[in-house]
């Protein structure tokens, strides 16, 4: 075993495009590492007999076998190590929060920094899939049965990718024209290049992963009728959340008010930053408020930069301790020049003759008691109201559960917010009806909803082979 | 699939369409709509669904050309497939028996109104159709419009056609003579039209449905772009409408909103004209 004192204490560092290009770019923002800097950061994994950091992992990913093989300059292998367990490693390599997940598990963490696990994952997987190494693994014999998925998030991604190697038939239904829901529409391309989605998407394919485009859950495919007369003998609901929140304010049906969903759906998932070669227009703000302090509201004002914007704030009702969005992410925005408008909350919308937003009004915040959540809630400081210019305001303020599928299925039990109600495994009300995602848990991670997708997978496979 | 199976211009500048989609037929109603796309690089534009038809599996659409996206998928073929089309989305309009409904069919808004006024007719009410337009060379429809109704009023503002009068005009006066009678009414055209049925039709007190076509994305709940103010509350109309009580809707906002990417709406559509005059 390695000694800790012959450890580079610090993380291989990964190069990035410069802060200032980059604000004005979609291109990817962390390069990557070269073989050697990989191999050179996989040196210092301890190899831990009791690796902690696989606990931390969602869908718990064997880290140190892959690792090792890093270290070894076994690419491909670390790569096809990783899908044993994970459908989507390039995705997970860029976007899980490591940092409260596996790293916080490892064990050079307590004295050192941890090992830089997700640059690792992502560099397997990027280097298996630009030197073309992708292999097609062995998959179980067909088991006659067959899966219907709604949504191709991650969540029902993870369940095809696990299903279908179990010799299953399985079917992906998506409501919008591109596989990937929230890898599509929701995260940034230079965040998360929407051609490392396809190419996963891809790999699904290649495994026998049928993908229904153009297919909404509760309307043109219907839950009830997939298994009773479409012949299908499991179904998993894996539709994300959805309602984007608006704040009760005066003036949230101006022009240039948009829910992040929107801005987002508009500029990533209709590329509208490509407009007018792309035909979505998207209201371009030289002065940018997102309101919001988590990691879409990240996503929204970064991708306001980058259309153009000379100021683009964050407004957030608490402080910084308590922005729920990555560290990474904050740093990130800050290093490109976003400005964060700390316990600030607005109160007013204004707009101009043509309904155009124009100003907005907020007031200064301070922080009391600790709520039920234990965090510090925010209160109002009264008469700390200011009014300044703005052109385009977006809420990433939270979601609410979509009704469309959860309203269409007789009989589906709902919690009180609207979400559907599943057990660990996923099971849900409905025999035969597993929910994993966004749309059980409200918004939460990738990661999560494909740790729900694998549970759900196990589940469903259990029940197939015992029906 | 989503393969054009007719397609004519029924007026200068509106198509009809009939479209392969049995997904959506199958479970199509009236007041439903779907999201079409014309191309890859295309906007989602939702558009009424004009009729449907189980057996053969069609849903059929009508359009009028105003911008690119719609220009686009006027000059789709028959034989073409459109690149997406998803649906039937939102609230089916409320069926039953009101005794006399009346429904006001404003332009394009034709299209819409006639699956709605079909079923109501089916259902045994006494359905009265105002149908308007500008002028006669823009009036589609009106044959079959009167084989779905029993009262069959058509206007236009230039008197070429039927009476000359906006579409409010005998609305008040059928609802002076017999609002009593009324049970429902039904207002789909532009929206500023709506906004004054909906004025005309108020102070009767006589339940009225607007069904809007607001600027939209996904269409299934997803992105909010097609908020609207409805009795105060800020509502989606994919997925609480398309059709909501017409008095309570802030006609104003949905008229502005409906402004916000006039610019790049003309950005879009000058730079489509080029490029196709080039290629010709």
């Amino acid at each position: 075993m390695k000694s800790i004192q012959n450890i580079q204490p610090t993380r291989t560092p990964m190069r990035e495009q410069d802060p200032k290009e980059r604000a004005h770019n979609f291109k990817e923002v962390p390069l990557g590492y070269s073989e050697a800097e990989a191999i050179q950061e996989a040196s210092r994994c301890l190899n831990c007999k009791k690796p902690m950091c696989v606990t931390g992992c969602p869908v718990n990913v064997n880290i140190p076998e892959f690792v090792s093989l890093i270290e070894q300059g076994e690419f491909a292998a670390a790569a096809r190590a990783i899908k044993k367990t994970s459908a989507l490693p390039a995705v997970c390599g860029r976007v899980c929060p490591q940092e409260s997940q596996c790293e916080a598990k490892c064990v050079l963490g307590r004295k050192l920094e941890p090992v830089a696990i997700g640059r690792l994952e992502r560099f397997a997987a990027d280097y298996e899939r630009e030197h073309n190494l992708v292999e097609i693994p062995p998959k179980a014999p067909p088991t006659g049965k067959k899966v219907a998925v709604i949504g191709s998030g991650p969540a029902g991604l993870t369940v095809a990718g696990d299903l279908i190697l179990l010799g299953h038939e399985v079917t992906i239904f998506e409501a919008f024209h591109k596989a990937g829901g929230v890898l599509m529409y929701g995260i940034p391309e230079f965040r998360l290049p929407k051609e490392i989605v396809q190419k996963e998407i891809q790999y699904l394919s290649q495994l026998g992963v049928k993908f229904e485009l153009n297919q909404v859950g509760g309307r043109s495919v219907d839950v009830r009728e997939l298994l009773s007369e479409r012949g299908y003998d499991a179904v998993f609901l894996g539709v994300g959340a959805g309602l984007p929140s608006f704040m009760r304010i005066p003036g949230t049906d101006l022009g240039g008010v948009y829910s992040a969903n929107e801005y987002l759906t508009r500029s990533n998932l209709m590329k509208a930053y490509l407009f007018p070669e792309y035909d979505t227009p998207i209201v371009r703000g030289k002065h940018v408020c997102v309101v919001g302090g988590g990691n879409v509201a990240m996503d929204a004002a970064r991708t306001a930069l980058r259309l153009g914007a000379e100021t683009v704030k964050i407004v957030y009702r608490r402080s910084e301790a308590e922005l729920p969005a990555r560290a990474e992410e904050v740093h990130h925005a800050k290093e490109e020049g976003v400005e964060f408008q700390l316990l600030t909350n607005p109160t007013a919308l204004l707009g101009d003759e043509n309904g155009m937003l124009s100003a907005m009004t907020c007031v200064r915040m301070e922080l009391g008691e600790p709520d039920a959540s234990g965090r510090r809630s925010p209160v109002e400081i009264p008469g700390s109201e200011f009014t300044f210019e703005t052109d385009l305001v977006i809420f990433a303020v939270g979601t609410g559960a979509n009704p469309i599928i959860t309203n269409s299925v007789e009989g589906l039990e709902l919690n009180r917010r609207g979400y559907i109600v599943a057990d660990e495994n996923g099971r849900t009300s409905i025999p035969g009806v597993w929910a994993g995602g966004d749309i059980v848990t409200g918004a939460a991670t990738v990661i999560q909803a494909m740790g729900a997708g694998r549970k759900a997978a196990k589940d469903i496979n259990e029940y197939l082979s015992s029906k | 699939m989503l393969k054009i199976l007719h397609k004519r211009e029924v007026a200068p500048r509106i198509h009809e369409m009939v479209i392969e989609a049995p997904d959506i037929a199958a479970k199509a109603q009236p007041g439903h709509f779907v999201i079409a796309m014309a191309d890859e690089v295309g906007e989602r534009i939702p558009l009424t669904i004009a009729d449907y038809d189980r057996a053969a599996g069609s849903v059929t659409l009508v359009l009028m050309t105003v911008g690119v996206s719609s220009t686009k998928l006027s000059r789709l073929n028959e034989g073409d497939s459109l690149y997406a089309l998803i649906g039937p989305l939102g609230h089916p309009s409320e069926m039953g028996n009101f005794g006399s409904v009346i429904l006001v069919a404003g332009g394009v808004g034709t299209a819409p109104v006639y699956p709605i006024a079909k079923k109501l007719h089916e259902l045994g009410n006494h359905v009265t159709v105002i149908q308007g337009a500008r002028t006669k060379d823009i009036l589609f429809w009106t044959e079959k419009m009167a084989g779905a109704c029993d009262e069959h009023i058509v206007v236009t503002d230039d008197g070429t056609a039927g009476r000359k009068a906006l579409v409010t005009e005998p609305l008040k006066e059928i609802l002076e003579a017999k609002a009593a009678e009324i049970g429902c009414i039904w207002i789909i055209g532009p929206a500023i039209m709506m906004k004054f049925c909906a004025k005309t039709t108020e102070p009767f007190g006589v339940k009225t449905f607007a069904s809007l076509n607001t600027i939209m994305i996904d269409g299934t709940g997803m992105c909010g772009g097609c908020r609207c103010t409805v009795g105060g509350q800020t509502k989606f109309t994919c997925c609480d409408g398309p059709e909501f009580d017409a008095h309570a809707i802030d006609w104003d906002s949905v008229l502005k909103r409906q402004q916000i990417y006039k610019c790049e709406e003309k950005c879009a559509m000058d730079r489509y004209v080029a490029t196709w005059q080039q290629e010709q």
